[in-house]
C-alpha cells in the first residue's frame, strides 16, 4: 500500500524542497513577512504530514523539529534570524539527502542529522525543549466480527447530544448502528424532551437514547464510538454486568427500582413513597408522572438483557463442565435394548393407570396420572433418542463394497455419500444393512456400464453411485442413484407379462412398470439380468423395508441411471397409532399410513353393489372390509367407519366398526408360532390389559391384490 | 448510487491515497487543492461528506469549514479534518467551526475507512 504513494510522495517532496529553497531565499531578505513564513511552515508540515503517512519516518521525525521552529515564527514567539536560515537551509539539504537515500542501508549520515536536530532544539531552548512529536493514536477501527462471548461485559449507556448535534454534521443513527457493530443492542430513544410542534426546531436534536450493550469489545471500543462527539453530547456508560462479576452466579437482576434510581431518572425516597401502595412499580411511576412510560420500558430492557445475558452464561459454565466429566460413555447395546423394552413396559402400564384413573373418576388420582404420563413420554423420547446413531457408520462399510466388486467386475465407479450424520434407530440401521448391501450390489453389476460403454454412450468412464439420506418428518429418506444405464421397461413389462403379474394389454405409467421389479415371483430370473438390469431378489429388499415399515420406490431414465428411494420410520420401538375396534377386537393402524377417516353407511354399501369402493370427493377408493377378511362374528353397525391409508402411492380403505383414537404403540413382536400371520405386523398392550394387533397394511394391501387378479 | 466525497489537501500524495482508498470502496470522490477550489466546487456540486486538510493556503481548513457550512447543501454533510498533531486548540477551533470529527496524520487507510463509515452511517 505504502509503496504505491512513495514516488508520489518523493516527487512532490522534491517539489516542496525546490520551493523551500527559495523561499528561504526570500525569508532572508523579508525576515518578517507572514505570507512566506506561512509558506515555509507548510512545506514543512505537508513533508512531515506525507512522510509519516508513506513510510518515511525519519524524514517526518527531522522535518518536526524544523516545522516546530516556523510554528513559533508564526506565532511570533521567535523571530527568523540567519542562522535559522542557514540551519533550515541545512535541513533541507538533509531532508533531499534522506529522500535519495530512502531505503538505502547507511545513505543517511544519521551524524548531521543529529547536529542539525540539536541545532534546532538549540534555537528552540531559549523557551523548552522541543517536545517529541506528541502523536496520540487514531480511534481504532471498530472490530467488524461480531465479538465471542468471551469476557463479555453489559455496559448501559445513556447518550444524550446536545441540541446542536446536527450542525456538526453528526448523524446520532450512525453512532447507534455504529454500537449495534459491537454486539447485543437494545436501543431506547428517550422523548420526553421534544417540544410541541410550534416550538419545535427541526434542526435541533432533543432526542436521547438509553443503551443497554453487551459486547466483549471492552469500555474502549464504546469510548471510541464517541469520540468525535464526547465533548458536546451527555455520555454516560456504566458497567452492569462483567464477566466472572462476583454476583454473577445468580441470574436475578436488579430491581426496575434500584435500576431507575442509579440512573438518576427518580429519587430513592420517590420510588419508596411509591411501593407503599403496591401496583406494578413501573405503572405507578407512570401514573404519579415520576418518569415516563419510555423509560421504564427502557429500565426493563436493561433487566431483561442483563438477565439473558447471565443465563445464557451459566449454561455454557454447565455445558462445559458437563463435556469435562467426558463427551461420552461406552455402553453395551443389550443394555441400550433392555432400557427400551422398560421404557415400552412403562408406556403400557402408564396408558393402564391414565384409562383407570378415568373411569374411577378420582381428580386425584388422574392429577398423578397426568404427571405419570408426562414424565413417561419425556422418558421414552429420551431413551430412544440414546439408541439413536448416525448412518454414517454404514455408509463406510457401503464404499469398501464398491470398491472391491467394482474392481471385480472391471467398472470405474465412485461413490458419494451425503447425510451420513442422518440419525435412526440402532436396530432399524442393522436391518437396512442388508437391503441396501443388495441394491448397491445392483447398482454396480447391473446398473452402470463398463468403462467403454459408458465412453461410447458419451458418458465420463467413471461411475456414480449416489447414496444420500436425509431427515423428513418422522422418518428418514434414503436414496441410492446411480449413473448407469437404467432399467429396461419392455424387458419388465414383457416379464411381468409372462409372470401374469399385469394383463398383456395392460397400460401403465413407466413408475408402476418399474416398480414391478419388486413384485413377489417377478425376480429369481437370470434373464432379466442378462437381458438388462436388476431383478434378483428384489422382492426380498422390499419385504425386508416393509418389516421396517418402511416403503420403496424405485425411478429410472433410459440412459441416464436409476433412482431408489426407501423412505424409513426413525424408531422401530414405540410408534404413534391409530386405535381401532371390530366387535370385541382391537386393531392398531401405523398413523403414518392414516390420510384419513369418512363415515360408511348401509346405503353407501348398497350402492357400491358389492364392488367394495367408497367415493370420497369425487374419487373411487377401493376399501377392504376387515371384519369380512379376518372372519369376525357379530352384527355390523349401521354406520361403519372407513380408515383411508396410502401405500405407494394408493389410497386403499380399511372398514372397522369404531375408531377410538390415537395411541401410543410399544411394538411386540408376535412369536415364532405366528410367524407365517403375514397381515399382522406385531402386537401391542392396551391399557386395559389386552391385546392388540398391529395391521401390516402393505402386506394386507397386496394380500387383496392378489387374490384380485386373474 | 455511490455516496460523494471531497478530499481538499495541497498535498497531492495525501489526496491520491485518500482517492485511492475511498474509491477502491465504492465511494464517488472529488479533490480539491486547497480551500478556495473547494468551496468554489462545493458551490457547484452536491457531496455527502468533505475530508479537509487544516494547513493549506489560499483558504486553510477552517476556513473552509466555516465556509461550507455557510452553504445550505453542505450545513448537515459530515466534514473530517486531518490534523497533524492532536492539539485539542486546532481541534476545539475546528470543531467550533462545524467539523464533525478528525484524523490524526500519519493515519492508515483502514483508520481512514473506519471514520468516513463513522460519520457516513
Amino acid at each position: 500500500m505504502d509503496n504505491q504513494y512513495a514516488d508520489t510522495f518523493k516527487e512532490e517532496a522534491y517539489e516542496l524542497l525546490a520551493e523551500l529553497e527559495n523561499s528561504l531565499l526570500e525569508l532572508e531578505d523579508r525576515p518578517d513577512d507572514p505570507e512566506l513564513i506561512g509558506r515555509v511552515f507548510r512545506v514543512m508540515h505537508t513533508i512531515k504530514g506525507s512522510g509519516a503517512m508513506f513510510g518515511f519516518d525519519d524524514i517526518a521525525a527531522f522535518t518536526h523539529q524544523v516545522e516546530t521552529a516556523f510554528d513559533r515564527v508564526r506565532s511570533g514567539k521567535l523571530i527568523v534570524s540567519r542562522k535559522m536560515i542557514n540551519l533550515t537551509l541545512a535541513a533541507r539539504d538533509q531532508i533531499k539527502v534522506m529522500l535519495d537515500g530512502a531505503g538505502q542501508e547507511g545513505a543517511v549520515d544519521a551524524a548531521v542529522t543529529g547536529q542539525l536536530v540539536a541545532g534546532f532544539k538549540e534555537l528552540l531552548n531559549e523557551d523548552q525543549a522541543a517536545a517529541p512529536p506528541a502523536e496520540t493514536a487514531m480511534p481504532q477501527p471498530s472490530p467488524s466480527e461480531p465479538p465471542g462471548d468471551e469476557n463479555s461485559a453489559t455496559y448501559r449507556i445513556r447518550f444524550k447530544p446536545a441540541l446542536n448535534v446536527f450542525a456538526n454534521g453528526t448523524n446520532p443513527v450512525a453512532l447507534l448502528n455504529e454500537l449495534r457493530q459491537l454486539g447485543d443492542c437494545r436501543i431506547v430513544a428517550q422523548m420526553g424532551d421534544v417540544p410541541v410542534l410550534g416550538e419545535l426546531d427541526p434542526e435541533s436534536c432533543y432526542i436521547f437514547w438509553d443503551i443497554i450493550l453487551t459486547t466483549a469489545a471492552g469500555l474502549d471500543a464504546i469510548k471510541d464510538v464517541f469520540i468525535f462527539v464526547e465533548d458536546d453530547c451527555e455520555i454516560r456508560i456504566d458497567t452492569l454486568d462483567g464477566d466472572g462479576n462476583a454476583e454473577g452466579g445468580d441470574e436475578a437482576y436488579k430491581k426496575l427500582g434500584e435500576i431507575l434510581v442509579e440512573r438518576g431518572d427518580i429519587a430513592a425516597s420517590d420510588i419508596d413513597s411509591a411501593l407503599a401502595n403496591q401496583k406494578r412499580l413501573g405503572e405507578m411511576l407512570v401514573e404519579k408522572g415520576m418518569v415516563t412510560p419510555t423509560q421504564v420500558h427502557s429500565a426493563l430492557l436493561e433487566q431483561q438483557q442483563v438477565k439473558e445475558v447471565r443465563q445464557e452464561r451459566r449454561q455454557k459454565e454447565e455445558r462445559a463442565r458437563a463435556q469435562e466429566a467426558g463427551a461420552s460413555i461406552r455402553v453395551p447395546a443389550e443394555k441400550l435394548d433392555v432400557l427400551v423394552n422398560l421404557v415400552g413396559e412403562l408406556v403400557t402400564i402408564q396408558a393402564r393407570m391414565t384409562q383407570t384413573a378415568a373411569r374411577r373418576e378420582d381428580a386425584e388420582l388422574i392429577s398423578i396420572a397426568e404427571e405419570v404420563e408426562r414424565l413417561t413420554a419425556e422418558l421414552r423420547d429420551n431413551a430412544l433418542n440414546i439408541r439413536m446413531l448416525p448412518i454414517g457408520t454404514t455408509f463406510n462399510k457401503f464404499k469398501r463394497l464398491v470398491r472391491d466388486l467394482s474392481g471385480e467386475l472391471g467398472k470405474e465407479i465412485e461413490m458419494t455419500t451425503e447425510g451420513a450424520e442422518t440419525e435412526l434407530d440402532k436396530t432399524v440401521i442393522e436391518r437396512l444393512n442388508d437391503p441396501m448391501v443388495h441394491l448397491i450390489r445392483n447398482c454396480i453389476d447391473h446398473g452402470i456400464e463398463k468403462p467403454e460403454v459408458r465412453e461410447a454412450a458419451g458418458k465420463p468412464r467413471q461411475g456414480t453411485v449416489r447414496l444420500a439420506a436425509v431427515h423428513s418428518g418422522d422418518s428418514v429418506m434414503l436414496t441410492i442413484e446411480d449413473d448407469g444405464a437404467g432399467l429396461g421397461r419392455e424387458a419388465i413389462l414383457a416379464k411381468a407379462v409372462e409372470k401374469g403379474l399385469v394383463a398383456p394389454n395392460a397400460e401403465l405409467p413407466d413408475q408402476e412398470i418399474y416398480n414391478l421389479i419388486f413384485a413377489p415371483g417377478f425376480s429369481t430370473a437370470s434373464k432379466v439380468t442378462s437381458v438388462s438390469g436388476r431383478g434378483v431378489g428384489m422382492d426380498v429388499v422390499k419385504r425386508a423395508i416393509d418389516a421396517l415399515r418402511g416403503s420403496i420406490t424405485i425411478n429410472s431414465r433410459p440412459g441416464q441411471g436409476t433412482v431408489i428411494s426407501i423412505r424409513i420410520p426413525l424408531t422401530m420401538a414405540i410408534i404413534e397409532s391409530l386405535l381401532v375396534q371390530i366387535g370385541e377386537d382391537r386393531f392398531l393402524i401405523p398413523l403414518s399410513l392414516v390420510d384419513e377417516c369418512i363415515e360408511l353407511t348401509r346405503a353407501d354399501v348398497a350402492a357400491a353393489h358389492g364392488r367394495n369402493m367408497a367415493t370420497v370427493r369425487g374419487h373411487l377408493v377401493p376399501y377392504i372390509p376387515l371384519r369380512q377378511k379376518f372372519a369376525i362374528a357379530g352384527t355390523v353397525p349401521d354406520i361403519e367407519q372407513v380408515v383411508i391409508t396410502e401405500v405407494n402411492g394408493t389410497r386403499v380403505g380399511f372398514v372397522v366398526d369404531r375408531v377410538i383414537g390415537e395411541h401410543q404403540t410399544v411394538i411386540k413382536s408376535l412369536g415364532r408360532a405366528f410367524k407365517h400371520v403375514d397381515s399382522m405386523s406385531g402386537a401391542t398392550i392396551l391399557g386395559d390389559g389386552s391385546v392388540a394387533l398391529i395391521l401390516d397394511i402393505p402386506q394386507l394391501v397386496r394380500s387383496v391384490e392378489e387374490v384380485s387378479l386373474p | 448510487m455511490s455516496k460523494v466525497i471531497m478530499t481538499a489537501d495541497d498535498s497531492a500524495s495525501i489526496r491520491q491515497m485518500v482517492a485511492f482508498t475511498l474509491k477502491q470502496s465504492g465511494y464517488e470522490v472529488v479533490q480539491a487543492v486547497d480551500g478556495r477550489d473547494a468551496l468554489q466546487q462545493l458551490g457547484g456540486r452536491k457531496v455527502d461528506m468533505l475530508i479537509t486538510d487544516l494547513n493549506m493556503p489560499n483558504l486553510d481548513g477552517i476556513g473552509l469549514i466555516k465556509g461550507a457550512r455557510a452553504l445550505p447543501a453542505c450545513k448537515f454533510i459530515p466534514i473530517i479534518m486531518l490534523t497533524t498533531e492532536s492539539q485539542d486548540t486546532k481541534k476545539q477551533e475546528g470543531k467550533a467551526a462545524g467539523a464533525t470529527g478528525w484524523i490524526v496524520k500519519p493515519f492508515k487507510p483502514e483508520q481512514l475507512l473506519a471514520v468516513v463509515k463513522k460519520v457516513l452511517g
